[in-house]
This record gives C-alpha cells, structure tokens and sequence, in this order.
C-alpha cells in the first residue's frame, strides 16, 4: 500500500483530538480510497484503534462501513491510502496476512462448518501436528481449544459438534477462532443482531474482558443503546466518507443520528400528503413463523407507503410473502378490491405487482444479459410474432424508449447490465416493472449502492410515478429516505408492526422509538 | 458520472469480441489447425471419402452435443443423453421390427420416448428440488435399464424396415448431384443444429433459457414460470436424444441396448470445447457443432497416422483443459 494520493480534503478536525493519545495508536487508516465499476466506495477514509478500546463504526447502509473492513482485512485492494498497525506501515495483500498481523474479523453471518467440532473449527488450515507432521495432535488441538474458551471465560466443550450449538454459542466459536490467530485487532459486524438479551450481556462481558486484556474492538452496529454501552468512542461514514469521530460518553444519540444522515433534512422535500384515493392493496393478518407476526396494512393508489426499522425487523420478509416468493402460514392479501391467493411472483407479477430485491445483483437483474433483454425480460411474452419467435425491432424499441423515458446511462441497449452504475441499474429495474404494466411497486432498499447524486434522481423518480398513480411501498434502513419520500410510514420491529406515523409529521426520532420496541422483551 | 460514461464505452468496444465470440474462434482455430496438421503428414487424411468418413462419424456426437447444450446453458446438465438415446433406439426397434409399424411410427416412437424421458428428468429436478446432476445420473441408469429389458438384452435388427437407412449412411443427395456422397445422417445433424440455432436465439423459449442459466432466481421474481420451462429445456433435450438414437441405430442396422455409456461424456466434452459455460448462461450451438468436429478430426487423424486409437481420448481430455483454460483467461481479460 503506498499513498499516492494527497489530496487535502478530509473533513472536521475531530481525529486530531486523538492524536495525544499514549504511544502509537494499534490500528490506523488514512487516505483510504476505492472505487467498485461505477461507485465510488470510499474517499479519504480514516480511522483509528487503541488498544484496549472498542471504537464503535456507524453509518446508514452503504456508509462503507462494510468496504473499509474488507481493506482491513485483506479481502479488498484500497487504490490508495495507507494502513499502520502498530506505527509501522503494512500491506495487507490477503486475509491471511490480515491474520498474520493479528486481525481477526466476526461476521454478521457465521463461516463455520458445521459437521466439525469446535476444536477443529477453531484450528482449521493450522491444526497442531505430531508424527513428522502427518497426524492431527487432537490432544494439543483440544487443550488449546479448552484454553481460549476459558480465557473468554465460556463453558463450550471443544468436542461439540458445531452446528448443534446455538447461534449465540457458535458465535462465541467464532471468536475463539479470532482470538487464536493472537489478534491484537478484533472487528465485529454487528455481533448482537442474532442474539437474545441475556446473550447480549454475556458477550458485553467477554468484551469487557477483551478490553482488558488489551484487545482493540472495532464494532460495527445500527443499535444506539449499544454504543452507549460499551463503546469508548464513535466514527461516523457517510456515503463512502469518514465525518467525525467523537467520544461516546458525552456523544448523544441526537447528534450521532444526525451525522450519520448530515444533509438533505430540509421538510420543504418532504412528500405531498394525499387526499382519499382508492385503495389498491390490503394486507390483512399475514403470518409467517416468527419473522412476520399478524401483519395488516393497506395502500392506496398514488401512495408511497414507508417501511421502516432495523435490520431483520421482516419488512422484506413481509415484501417477498405478499409478492408470493415465500409461502405464509396465513393471511388475506386484497389486490383491488378482490381477495387473491398468491403463491408464486408469477401470480403476483399477473396481479400488476412488482418487487425491486435490495439484492438487484441476485434478484433483480440478470447482470449478464443486455439492457434490452433486462427490461423485457418480464414481459416477452407480448413481444413474440405468432407467440414463438421474439421480435427483436419491437424489444429494441420498446427498450430503448424506456432508456430514453427513465434517463437511463448506458452507451446502448446491447450493453450488459453489469457494467451499468449502480443507480443505473436500478433504473433498468423499474424499467421492467413499468414495461409489465405493474401498478404496485414494492422497492426494498432503493438506493442500496448507488451514488448520492443517483440517489436524489431516483427519488424523484419514483415521486413522480406515484404522481402518476402507481402505489409504492418503499422499505428502507436510510431514516431520511423514509421520510423524505412517504406519505405514511409503517414501523416494524421483530416481525411486528408497532406504530404507523403521518409521513409530514413523523421525525427519526418518533421511528427510532417504535423501531426499537421490542415486543419480546415485554413479552417475556 | 463522466468517467462511468468513458469506462461503459471502454466496455462496448471489447464487447465486440465477446468472450463466447472468441472462444468459439479458438475452438475454430484448433479444428482448422488439426485439419491442416493431418493433411500435411498423413497421406489419406485430406481424400473427400475421409472427410465423409469424419463429418459421418460427427453427427451422433454432435446431435447429443447439441441435446446438452440446452441443458447446459439453462444452467443443468445431462448425464442420461447416452443411454435415453440407447433407449429411443430400442423403443424404434420395438415399434418397427416387433410391431411391423411404418416407419414414421418409429421415429415418432424415438422423438417421444427420448421427450418423456427428459420430461421425467425435469420435472425431478424442477418440481422435486432433485440436483440436476442426480436426478439426471438416475435417469441415466432408468433408461439404461429400461432398454435391456424391453429388447431382451439383445440387438433389434431393421430388417423389416429397409428404408431405415435412409435415416443415417444413405446419400439421398448422391442421386442429385452424382459423386457427392454425403450420408444423409449428416444433413439431419445439421438440420438439427440449425433448427436448435434458432430456438436458442430467435425463439422465446430460447431467451428463457439464457435467463434462466444467468439467474434463475432473478428469472423467477419477474415472473418467468421457470419450473415449466425448465422442465420443456429438459423434454427438447430428450426428443433430440430420439434423433441420436434414429441416427445411430440406422447406421448400426440395429438397436443395440448395450451401447450408449459414455456418449455422454463425450456430449459435455464437445460442448466445453465448443465454449459454452458449464455455469450456464453462456454459449452456442455452432460452438458445439465445432466441438464435436475436433473430436471426430482427431480419432480419424491419428487413426491415419497410425497412431494407437486410444491416444484420442488421452488428446481429447488435454483439449477440454486447454479449452476451459482459454475461457477461464479470456472471462478474467473482459
């Protein structure tokens, strides 16, 4: 790594603060750029870890939270910018030289084989050896096992097997795992979004006891009350950029929440309330095991319908049941004033419906077809000659009219989805939907990936088919996305809907509230 | 937004020669080079009764080739093409020799059987969840079964039926335009690649089946009926495995049930020199057809040279790593 970029640009004198801390700092970034094909993840990045501290990393989705922990970790290139552990410059080519310099990283989602044992989990790829190197030392593997379990001060029998513990206890595998490499630096992605309140406690105490023994933990998290628990300071991202980092005792939420969305608070952008529309959609008592739990709403046509709340809250959960791409336990689903039984996209899609997958590179588009084939895709059938042959000048047309209609980038329509920008994409998304006559958008994470710029076209765009007619419902994490775009906003929390709020009154206060009520708690 | 603009233009001059395109041209390379490599040091390989010899000895293979191809590129794979076109075969035998029915009862009875098959197989893999790779092995040996004992385990011979070998080493052609023998068996393999062809690339059915081996769940949430036209890709697969079946059986004279193991390895193997994607999504049939030529070029060549027949399939196995090598660099280039 080589800084080859010099640009003065960094914002707010906040990291300077902590520069008269004792002795060099464990883990330090500065300049930290990199580019993805058509984004720009991140610029100018900083950031810093003491030893012995938990630095908390907030930031909306698609801060570059995510990216800059890849960079620290090995598994991405930065273009530029420069990483010191210790004072001393590193390159960090591969996640094994991440681990070599004592970084270890705990996944929101687990990496662990489940037909293992703990032990050989823990040890896998460096297993202790005996016999001229060609046998396990099980032995050696279990007593060393057993060590770091109670150095954490858990009780996990090394020879369980893995995929019989629960989540929360193979989490604590996992960080037995990064803790054996001797990692000085521990980075935890969201390691509470899986757990239950006495789970919590007990992973704040092994923290706690990390902490101690000199560990640096970045820990990267949406729940406030969590900072404030256990984190010694904040860092701020915003749309790939480091904004402030502050200490999290005397930080409130308030300013907290409002570094994370800075800009673009302005009410005059806020929606247009509507006046009594028909109704297109009603959701009456949908039900789907734990994740979605006696869902009702309705929504009416010309609304944009806000869902919001925290991650794994079951508002995509509740999208992909009502488009027939998970089945329900129960539940009515009225589409225009008629019941509908709905039990594939197919039969959705039929019913004017459409879902916009936060994952457009998965669900949404097929990245390697073309433009043309991508907006059409769902709708060829009407443009066959005698229902066999595609008629590719009618495609061509039609493709290139909405390219046109939707300011679509793309030096043609030939040109593969995959090389679009990522707001780009999502136009040739909505482009399929329109094309197929759908009249009910569902958009889960509209402007995941996409640039700031991008971002305010795409919500213009989608406030402007709305004033057409169709109704949307938006599901998203960005509060200010929320409520710039909805006339009415439905809160969720743990499958469950706990508040619906006027879109021209509600504040990221009034949601945060009902996003956190955890119904279970007072349950138990 | 400018240098998105500038990289997108970047990307459409390269797309010019996209990476099917190329690697189609390499797997025409290869094939002119090896012609021209036999011509020049075996005596007999470049005689018009040679390449007879060879474009006869392609069309079984690069009718299974292209049967495969639909399936590979829907994203599947099809380890019963062999033995289904044993069965078809049989099932011909049965219809024309056992029942005394004319000869266009047969071929329907191969065209369907081979269809049935392959519609079994789908559905398993469609409406079962059962991985392609499995329920296409089980099939494998269904059909494999299946044909020994309905012919007994012996041989159906066609010789009620002697127009049968018009299917496959008559030269209809030959009492058109005297001297030029070309069997009749390969005009069927071109018709059927041709046709193929236009299925893939004109019809909607085709465009299901690049959807479908891109991203099939993407396929799905717009709405496609990806069960149903999974399970037709499989059906068409099979109802062209009938076509091997006719062919082969007509040029053997006979049904024979035994036969049929390993053709189709053979099959993927033209299809992966030929550069179609075994992730699906990706590929042609002309690639295919090419394929399969290298194949057949290589076992008559050395056969020329003199060189002990088995060093084919030591060759063969080399070019489908040179070929997925070619691809694996071209796809790392774009």
């Amino acid at each position: 790594m080589s800084v080859s970029n010099d640009r003065e640009e960094a914002p707010g004198g906040a990291a300077d603060r902590e520069q008269g801390a004792a002795g060099q700092p464990l883990l330090s970034l500065s300049d930290v750029e990199k580019s993805f094909p058509g984004v720009k993840a991140l610029r100018g990045v900083r950031f810093d870890l003491r030893a012995g501290e938990v630095h908390a990393l907030m930031g909306e989705n698609g801060a570059g939270k995510s990216t800059l922990m890849k960079i620290i970790t090995g598994v991405y290139q930065p273009d530029s910018g420069e990483m010191r552990v210790s004072g001393e410059p590193v390159s960090v080519p591969d996640p094994r030289a991440a681990q070599a310099l004592g970084i270890g990283i705990i996944h929101q989602e687990l990496f662990l084989m489940n037909h293992l044992t703990a032990a050989q989990n823990i040890f896998i790829g460096r297993e202790p050896r005996k016999g001229f190197g060609l046998f396990v030392d099980e032995q050696q593997m279990r007593a060393d096992a057993d060590a770091l379990f109670r150095r954490m001060k858990v009780d996990i029998d090394p020879d369980v097997e893995v995929g019989t513990l629960t989540v929360a206890r193979q989490q604590l595998v996992e960080i037995a795992k990064a803790l054996s490499f001797n990692s000085r630096v521990l980075i935890m992605d969201e390691p509470t979004s899986a757990l239950n309140e006495t789970e919590v406690e007990h992973l704040f105490a092994i923290i706690e006891d990390l902490k101690r023994q000199g560990v640096g933990i970045v820990y990267i998290t949406h729940k406030m009350d969590e900072v404030k628990r256990i984190a010694d300071r904040v860092t701020v991202m915003r749309d790939g950029q480091y904004i402030d980092t502050l200490p999290a005792a005397t930080t409130d939420m308030a300013t907290i929440i409002s570094l994370m969305v800075g800009r673009e608070l302005a009410d005059s952008t806020r929606a247009e309330g509507r006046g009594a529309e028909e109704e297109v959609l009603r959701v009456e008592g949908l039900n789907r095991g734990q994740v979605i739990r006696n869902v009702s709403f309705s929504l009416r046509r010309g609304e944009i319908l806000g869902f919001a709340g925290l991650m794994g809250a079951g508002r995509t959960e509740v999208a992909r049941a009502i488009f027939g791409a998970d089945p329900i336990d129960s539940g009515e689903i009225t589409i225009h004033g008629r019941r509908q039984a709905i039990s594939s996209p197919k039969d959705a899609v039929a019913l004017g419906l459409a879902y916009l997958s936060e994952d457009r590179k998965h669900f949404g588009l097929v990245t390697g077809m073309s433009v043309s084939d991508n907006i059409t895709m769902a709708s060829w059938r009407r443009f066959t000659k005698g229902r066999v042959f595609m008629d590719d000048a009618r495609l061509r047309e039609a493709s290139k009219d909405y390219v046109a209609r939707l300011k679509v980038k793309t030096p043609s329509v030939f040109q593969e989805t995959r090389l679009l920008s990522g707001g780009n994409q999502q136009k040739v998304v909505i482009a399929k939907w329109l094309l197929r006559d759908c009249d009910i958008l569902i958009f889960d994470e509209p402007t995941r990936g996409i640039d700031i710029g991008a971002k305010a076209e795409i919500y213009k765009l989608l406030q402007g088919l709305a004033a057409q007619g169709k109704s949307i419902i938006v599901i998203s994490s960005e509060l200010p996305e929320v409520l710039r775009l909805s006339h009415r906003i439905l809160v969720m929390c743990e499958g469950r809907i706990t508040g619906e709020l006027d879109g021209r009154e509600a504040t990221q206060e009034s949601i945060m509230h009902l996003a956190t009520l955890r119904p279970s708690i007072a349950a138990e | 937004m400018t240098d998105i603009t500038l990289e997108q233009a970047g990307a459409k001059k390269s797309s010019l020669f996209s990476t099917a395109a190329l690697q189609k041209g390499v797997a025409f390379v290869v094939l002119i080079a090896l012609l021209a490599f036999f011509s020049i040091f075996t005596e007999n390989f470049a005689a018009w009764n040679n390449m007879v010899n060879i474009m006869q000895a392609t069309a079984v293979n690069g009718v299974l080739g292209v049967a495969v191809t639909f399936v590979i590129i829907s994203g599947g794979i099809d380890l019963a093409v062999g033995t289904m076109m044993t069965l078809t075969a049989v099932m011909a035998g049965l219809v024309l020799t056992n029942l005394g029915m004319p000869l266009p009862v047969g071929i329907a009875a191969a065209l369907a059987s081979g269809g049935v098959m392959g519609l079994i197989s789908g559905s398993a893999i469609a409406k079962l969840k059962i991985p392609p790779f499995i329920a296409t092995l089980g099939m494998m040996q269904i059909s494999r079964g299946l044909a020994l004992v309905f012919s007994g385990a012996k041989p159906i011979y066609f010789n009620s039926t002697p127009n049968y070998k018009y299917l496959s080493p008559e030269s209809s052609i030959s009492s058109l335009i005297p001297g030029f023998e070309v069997p009749n068996g390969v005009f069927i393999m071109f018709g059927v690649a041709i046709a193929a062809s236009i299925v893939l690339n004109r019809s909607l059915f085709g465009r299901y089946i690049f959807a479908l081996g891109s991203n099939e769940e993407a396929a799905r949430l717009s709405g496609v009926n990806v069960d149903f036209w999974k399970i037709l890709t499989y059906a068409l697969s099979g109802a062209i495995c009938g076509v091997a079946g006719l062919l082969i059986s007509s040029r053997l004279n006979s049904a024979q049930p035994a036969l049929g193991l390993g053709y189709e390895l053979d099959a993927i193997a033209a299809v992966v020199i030929g550069g179609t994607s075994l992730s699906g999504g990706r590929g042609t049939i002309l690639g295919t057809i090419i394929g399969a030529f290298i194949m057949s070029v290589l076992t008559n060549g050395l056969r020329s040279m003199g060189v002990q027949e088995e060093w084919k399939i030591v060759v063969t196995g080399v070019i489908i790593m040179v070929a997925v090598f070619v691809d694996i660099i071209l796809r790392r280039r774009a």
